[in-house]
């Protein structure tokens, strides 16, 4: 109960759009076998290119038009929206958990787990992350599963190299100190003291790295080495929509444009709020 | 009779919060008066409302700032009336501000001649070369040697003790009326401190300036000022010559200040010898608001605010124990 | 100064040998890197040019001295499609890319240096609350949305620029404000935040105090000192440009090194896919030594370090 009120305060000042917005899309995600008005994956060829309802040639019965396989794009949109979520999400999570105990390990053991980590950090950082994200995938072949580790592997340097600052300068405090005089061993101390101080600059992290991750995601499979294709990914949507472009069936372009762009949106937005929520630095401005 | 060379009437600025819940009265119903070749000592602890009111008086405030009354008189024009653009005509020109800092106060871009001809460019259309050649004659007005190689140099080349010499020459380049100093001798060791007090003492008879010195420093009031007006929580708590009111203080907050003043002997660095903190500047108390800190305070003072009395001639107090003096 | 630059010079070394050791490990990653180094469709006698080559029949220790003894040579292998040498294909598609960043360059530098500091001039009014609209927009809207998008209405609605292709300055335009879009954003950021330091700077007061015009304080005291960081992150922007230009380049089929990228995935044509990636990388290493060592040159503080 009590735990319940100081959640409910905690939020109450929590902005309202992006929690709508990121909502509605794990709703749909959660949701789409029961949301989605049509199979996502096949469509009659004789309904292609059927725009959306509200112009001449469009139907009621696909809202937002058909692609250049007569797929649904609402059904499509839905679908997409698991894939970026499942993807953005796990991928941010992997990252920031391999990121966070490397950071950890490097700042708190020093000496040379610190070189050898922090130089690979260093020379994965310079690596430009698109590129690099594109070789890996070159090489690993498309799939989900892939992806999220690709994701991974890219964007765990960002929290190594804070979560490390962090821990130098907690390292020098007192608890810290009462806690090696106290006799407690490293991982201990790593767990139990370090650990709960640095968490709150994952997450704030892991939100701006949200919005990043995505639009990476759909980069890739723009390029045709994200998801792979029968998959309705908004990325994969986007490639697809582009080939219509010309000719002017825009709702291909705009439809899915729109989402990643609500969601990158909605991420950056929390990212900011939580920033200035959790970072007690910043809190004090 | 000729109008003084300052007079500040009733004058009040205010600091509003941005949800305008929260005012903080920086400087509060401030009224005090001086003339040509003046030297007015404004002391107070740090968050009594001097360097709001130094501000206040060439109108250059933070935006959360405003003068919400009052007026103040420069030679009979009041600059609270005054546009922006006027008020800018009078800023470095009529008065003059040194600024706490006189490390940062300069341009690390640009050189010394540059920054030291560059109010004699805007406000009397000087030509570069023009201004150039003043700026070597002020630099060597405030005693810095070898002015002509001095100029083309820049900020990050020059000590502590010359920067804060410069920013004199800034201040003193188009011949100001008056002129601020605020706090001028933090940040300097202790011998250059002497000498620039010394510098600042004989440009104001070079030039006829009223000065006004900002300080928590009362050994510097001693020295320098004739003057003197003592600040708490906005307020000015009491004015006076300073022959007057070192003798014979009429608030009990200016007798603790002077009994404070470190003497040769025990070198305090701060005004601490008063028990308890300064007021919380958004939430005063009812009545006087040094009476929670104030060793003579009595019932009257919980509850009425004090007016100003005027124990003596030219001396003024905020307090019901000069009450009836008059 | 001179241990600093040979410190900083160790760890640029250093880093190299280790983007071409990640580099050498996940192409071994997958377990066949012989399908990955030859041709679609190769004979049996070029699987086998291919192995002694790179040494696939030897120890992995070994494999990694080919692997650098080519590298070092400059030898970044062949590209399967074209059959010329990866380094000459970079060489040529080189000047497209930093033509295109050049432009997207200016556009960003033209869009966000002007925004951030009227957002921080008007510090909480309306024209920054624009800005940092402006500056969430630019950071949400991936650049290739923006390309389609700008596809849609210039080229299909208002048929006014060329979709694709190069030769023409129209040809840029889009592209180079597209890939510009988010920099912009970028350089707004630091703009406004560089601006709103030095405005509350004591120079600044003590230029005010002098009665000078604000647009004087502004233009002379404020931008010089606000514009040393931005000018630094462009500098090294121009180099994330070219390499973030991948997207773009597709959206736009300009003929810089994203769109060979591009075409090394579509093609599977592994040697451009991963000379790419190691030019690319080097590339921001230097970049970084270099920026780092003129820092220490101007830079007093470091400068004077012995």
């Amino acid at each position: 109960m009590r735990a319940l009120r100081s959640v409910r305060a905690w939020l109450r000042d929590a902005p309202a759009i992006p929690f709508l917005i990121l909502g509605l899309i794990a709703f749909a995600a959660v949701f789409a076998d029961f949301l989605a008005p049509h199979d996502p994956q096949f469509g009659k060829l004789s309904e292609r290119f059927l725009p959306p309802f509200w112009i001449e040639r469009g139907s009621t019965a696909h809202i937002f038009g058909t692609d250049h396989l007569g797929r649904d794009v609402l059904s499509r949109l839905i679908f997409g929206a698991r894939v970026s979520m499942v993807v953005g999400f796990t991928a941010v999570i992997v990252s920031g958990v391999v990121g966070t105990t490397l950071g950890i390990v490097s700042g708190y053991l020093g000496s040379w787990a610190d070189q050898i980590i922090m130089r690979v950090t260093d020379a994965w950082l310079a690596l430009p992350a698109l590129t690099f994200a594109i070789f890996l995938a070159a090489i690993v072949g498309p799939s989900e599963m892939n992806i999220v580790i690709i994701l991974a592997a890219v964007y765990w340097t960002r929290y190594a190299r804070i979560v490390r600052g962090e821990v130098l300068s907690l390292k020098e405090r007192e608890f810290v100190r009462l806690a090696i005089v106290a006799g407690c061993s490293k991982w201990t101390i790593m767990r139990r003291h370090i650990l709960p101080n640095v968490i709150n600059s994952s997450i704030v992290l892991a939100t701006l790295m949200l919005g990043i991750v995505i639009v990476t995601e759909a980069s890739l499979s723009f390029l045709g080495v994200g998801v792979p294709p029968p998959k309705p990914a908004w990325g994969v949507m986007l490639a697809d929509g582009k080939q219509g472009l010309m000719v002017g069936h825009w709702w291909l372009t705009v439809m899915p444009g729109t989402c990643i762009m609500l969601m990158v949106l909605a991420a950056n937005l929390l990212g900011d709020w939580l920033r200035v929520k959790l970072d007690p630095q910043l809190r004090q401005l | 009779m000729t109008a003084p060379l300052l007079e500040l009437r009733n004058l009040s600025t205010h600091y509003v919060s941005a949800s305008g819940t929260r005012v903080v009265r920086a400087v509060d119903d401030v009224s005090l008066t001086m003339n040509a070749r003046d030297t007015l000592g404004i002391v107070g602890e740090s968050g009594s409302g001097k360097s709001t009111l130094a501000l206040t008086m060439l109108r250059v405030l933070p935006p959360a700032a405003r003068i919400v009354g009052g007026q103040m008189l420069l030679e009979g024009e009041d600059l609270v009336a005054k546009s922006e653009e006027e008020m800018r005509k009078v800023r470095g020109k009529r008065i003059a501000m040194i600024l706490q800092d006189p490390m940062a106060s300069l341009n690390p871009l640009f050189s010394i001649g540059d920054q030291v001809g560059e109010p004699l460019r805007q406000h009397e259309g000087a030509s570069r070369a023009s201004a150039w050649k003043k700026a070597i004659g002020l630099l060597k007005a405030v005693r810095i040697p070898a002015p002509e190689s001095r100029v083309t140099q820049y900020p990050h080349e020059m000590s502590g003790g010359m920067r804060q010499r410069i920013v004199g020459a800034i201040g003193i380049s188009c011949e100001p009326r008056l002129l601020i100093a605020d706090e001028p001798t933090t940040s300097l060791d202790l011998t250059i401190q002497a000498q620039y007090l010394n510098l600042l003492r004989d440009l104001q008879q070079d030039y006829g300036l009223g000065l006004i010195f900002i300080t928590h420093n009362l050994g510097i009031v001693a020295k320098m000022c004739n003057l003197l007006a003592v600040m708490y929580a906005g307020r000015v708590v009491e004015s006076g010559p300073v022959s007057t009111v070192f003798n014979a203080p009429a608030h009990p907050y200016t007798a603790a200040l002077l009994h404070s003043i470190p003497r040769m002997t025990e070198r305090r660095e701060r005004l601490s010898a008063i028990d308890g903190q300064p007021p919380d500047m958004s939430a005063l108390p009812k009545g006087c608001a040094f009476a929670a800190r104030c060793p003579r305070v009595f019932d009257r003072c919980r509850q009425e605010e004090p007016p100003v009395f005027t124990p003596s001639p030219g001396q003024t107090a905020r307090c019901w124990l000069a009450e009836g003096t008059r | 100064m001179r241990q600093f630059i040979a410190r900083r010079f160790g760890y640029s070394l250093l880093s190299l040998l280790l983007l071409s050791l990640t580099i050498f490990l996940f192409i071994r990653l997958t377990g066949d890197p012989t399908s990955l180094l030859t041709e679609p469709g190769a004979t049996e006698a070029d699987i086998a040019a291919v192995q002694q080559k790179f040494g696939l029949d030897k120890p992995i220790w070994v494999q990694y001295a080919y692997f650098m003894g080519s590298l070092i040579k400059g030898d970044l292998g062949e590209s399967f499609y074209y059959q010329t040498p990866v380094l000459e294909l970079y060489l040529s598609r080189l000047p497209n890319s930093l033509m295109l960043a050049t432009v997207a360059m200016a556009f960003s530098l033209v869009l966000g240096i002007p925004t951030g500091i009227l957002a921080a001039v008007k510090v909480g009014r309306f024209w920054d609350s624009a800005g940092k609209l402006f500056a969430l927009l630019g950071l949400s809207l991936p650049s290739f949305l923006v390309g389609l998008l700008m596809i849609l209405f210039f080229s299909v609605y208002l048929e006014w620029l060329p979709s694709s292709g190069s030769g023409t300055f129209l040809h840029l335009l889009m592209p180079a404000f597209a890939l510009g879009w988010y920099f912009a954003a970028a350089h707004m950021r630091l703009t406004r935040s560089s601006m709103l330091e030095v405005m509350g700077s004591e120079y600044i007061k003590l230029a005010r105090l002098k009665g000078l015009t604000e647009t004087r304080v502004i233009v002379k005291h404020a931008f010089k000192n606000a514009l040393i960081p931005v000018v630094t992150l462009a500098g090294i922007n121009m180099i994330n440009m070219i390499n973030v230009a991948v997207v773009v380049e597709t959206v736009f089929a300009w003929p810089g090194i994203g769109r060979l990228l591009y075409e090394g995935i579509n093609f599977r044509d592994f040697p451009v896919v991963q000379g790419v990636v190691i030019i690319g990388g080097s590339m921001i290493v230097v970049v970084n030594l270099l920026v780092d060592v003129l820092y220490a040159l101007i830079d007093p503080r470091i400068r004077l370090e012995k």
